[in-house]
């Protein structure tokens, strides 16, 4: 063994050794449960829980309404998202500090305090209600709550930082020269933008996309309370299961089922955002 | 890049100013670059220089003062609309497009025909020898061969004018001298006005038509490199291009000048009149063994360049003098210099 050989080992050794604890820690806490989880539901060697989750009408709606809303709040956010993010990162360093703090401010709250903040925002008597009829913008409340645009609401505004980081991070990484160069080359600054910056930062818009898609689809408490009922997501569902009915095999499947989907999500995400920049 | 057509691009620059904050960056520069001519902006980093040509790139726009081209004021014209060409210090090549489709950019900004575009290409491919070269990714070339690609572009859409901003730093010393005269058969072939910047004295003095030697926000002496060499206006030109002697005394005759240490020497060209003055003696003017303005001293450092020596001397006074010369001496040894009354350049006014 030459003792660039032995450096590499006792490297690998000192790898493993540091990543020990959270690996068992992973282990313990999260793959075992997840695997008992998957063990119930295929309890007595049936796949009956599964046949049902992707037969039944009523179950496959609700897989479809998920990713549609993933796909609903993943498109805002970015929308949303994307210009903050520009903004940022081409403004001065103060300015930045300030971006980050904004965005990073929600993180720092429950998300079940925020949840609960848009409830009192998004009400018939609600803030927003309140103030759009006093300037007269309009005569009656809009319904903002215990619906789909309530959720999308919640939703956005809890994933917006996943969206911004990344893209923030691209749009900080693409040289300034190389948007002055396309400038000093003829391109007015939107068409420099949409050739030069855009197509550099897609690898950070993929990274979002994927973060917000994916947490998305596991969403559970916004649509819960800002759903009132009427929107349901499979994480809404497997909890019904569990809570109410104590149908651990079916909501098993269900767990199986979306984590099947969302990684497929995740892959195909990462294969376009490989393919495009390749 | 319709060859040697005559344009009218002469480049001229009035006042122009730019402060920021407190700073000042340019303080009112004016000069022009005749259509055709290679003029070099040399001057140490913080000196201006870069200021200046963004003001002309269009990147900054000035406080006051004015920028033309050809007669035509483009002071308040958007960068996109200048029609100028321009290389980065780092090139700027876009880095998701191929070789082609950067050569290609600002004829799409142009909307020049798909067919004529694609001629084009090739022919300014061709001329800094990338041919075949159009499928790769910028990262898949070489420094040279970037700097190639990033004159290309810069070329193909026929400025009026071609700014090239420290693009050889990042070169070896090797590849760098055939770049700048490759650089130099293409300004000269194009017929193209150009300004180049530098902090390079060197650099400056092998490629340019004229200099000009920038510091503090200002231009200190502009003129051939030959001009700027053998005849700075002031003690920071002559500091700043070459190794250089210089003498501090007082005039005292109309042909010598008393030095701070007490000796006396001979020199040409003082013009009458009294005052301190600066006398420069570029090192390879000094000579060991010189009839006249002799100095004696010890030889504190003898470093040998290959087709040259040089050495530092110690005189008396405690001042060292820069000898380059044919012979080889060793430290320590005592020797005897001087230079040639005509030799000293009259630098008037010295503090």
């Amino acid at each position: 063994m030459t003792p660039a050989d032995r450096a590499r080992r006792s490297a690998a050794a000192g790898a493993i050794a540091l990543s020990g604890p959270a690996t068992l820690l992973l282990l313990a806490l999260f793959a075992a449960p997840l695997l008992r989880l998957l063990a119930l539901s295929v309890a007595g060697g049936s796949l009956a829980a599964y046949e049902r989750a992707l037969t039944n009408e009523l179950y496959l709606r609700v897989i479809f309404e998920t990713f549609k809303i993933a796909a609903i709040v993943t498109l805002l956010t970015l929308v949303l998202g994307y210009p903050v993010a520009y903004v940022m990162a081409t403004s001065g360093r103060a300015w930045q500090l300030v971006g980050i703090a904004f965005v990073l401010l929600p993180f720092w709250t429950s998300i079940l305090v925020r949840t609960y903040a848009w409830m009192v925002m998004l009400g018939r008597n609600g803030v927003v209600n309140r103030t759009l009829i006093g300037w007269g913008v309009i005569d009656s409340p809009l319904p903002l709550l215990n619906n789909l645009a309530g959720v999308l609401i919640g939703m956005v505004h809890v994933l917006l930082p996943y969206m911004i980081l990344p893209v923030f991070n691209a749009v900080k990484n693409v040289d300034p020269n190389l948007v002055l160069a396309a400038v000093g080359l003829g391109a007015p600054r939107w068409r420099a933008f949409l050739r030069i910056t855009l197509p550099l930062t897609m690898n950070g818009v993929a990274a979002g996309v994927t973060l917000v898609f994916t947490l998305s689809l596991g969403f559970f408490i916004t649509p819960a309370l800002l759903g009132g009922g009427r929107v349901v997501m499979v994480a809404n569902l497997i909890e019904e299961q569990v809570r109410e009915l104590l149908n651990w095999a079916f909501a098993g499947a269900l767990s199986a089922i979306l984590l099947a989907l969302t990684l497929a999500a995740f892959w195909g995400i990462s294969r376009i955002a490989r393919t495009r920049s390749a | 890049m319709a060859a040697q057509e005559v344009k009218d691009a002469e480049l001229r620059v009035d006042g122009v100013a730019k402060r920021y904050g407190a700073v000042v960056a340019l303080g009112g520069v004016s000069l022009s670059v005749a259509a055709g001519e290679f003029l070099t902006i040399l001057g140490p980093s913080g000196s201006g220089k870069t200021t200046l040509l963004k003001v002309v790139a269009g990147f900054e726009f000035p406080d006051a003062g004015r920028v033309t081209v050809g007669g035509a004021d483009i002071t308040d014209v958007s960068p996109a609309k200048r029609n100028i060409g321009m290389v980065f210090q780092n090139y700027a090549l876009f880095p998701h497009m191929s070789v082609a489709r950067n050569i290609a950019f600002p004829l799409q900004m142009r909307s020049v025909s798909r067919s004529e575009i694609e001629r084009r290409v090739v022919e300014a491919m061709a001329l800094v020898e990338l041919r075949g070269y159009g499928e790769r990714l910028p990262s898949q070339l070489s420094g040279g061969q970037q700097q190639r690609v990033a004159l290309a572009r810069a070329v193909v859409f026929d400025p009026t004018l071609l700014l090239l901003d420290e693009p050889f730093g990042a070169l070896d010393r090797k590849l760098r001298e055939s770049m700048q005269l490759e650089v130099r058969r293409l300004q000269r072939r194009l017929g193209l006005t150009t300004v180049f910047i530098t902090h390079d004295q060197e650099e400056a003095l092998v490629l340019s038509d004229r200099i000009a030697v920038m510091d503090g926000g200002a231009i200190r002496q502009i003129g051939a490199p030959d001009e700027i060499y053998d005849r700075p206006a002031d003690a920071f030109v002559a500091q700043f291009i070459g190794e250089s002697n210089l003498l501090v005394g007082e005039i005292a005759a109309p042909d010598r000048v008393r030095l701070d240490d007490g000796t006396s020497v001979t020199v040409r060209g003082l013009g009458g009149g009294r005052g301190r003055v600066r006398l420069l003696v570029r090192p390879e003017k000094m000579a060991i063994g010189s009839a006249t303005n002799r100095f004696t001293g010890t030889v504190v450092e003898a470093v040998y360049l290959g087709e040259a020596h040089k050495l530092r001397v110690r005189v008396a006074g405690g001042v060292e003098l820069m000898v380059r010369g044919h012979h080889a001496v060793s430290t320590g040894a005592s020797v005897t210099v001087g230079f040639a009354p005509e030799d000293a350049h009259v630098i008037r006014g010295a503090g």
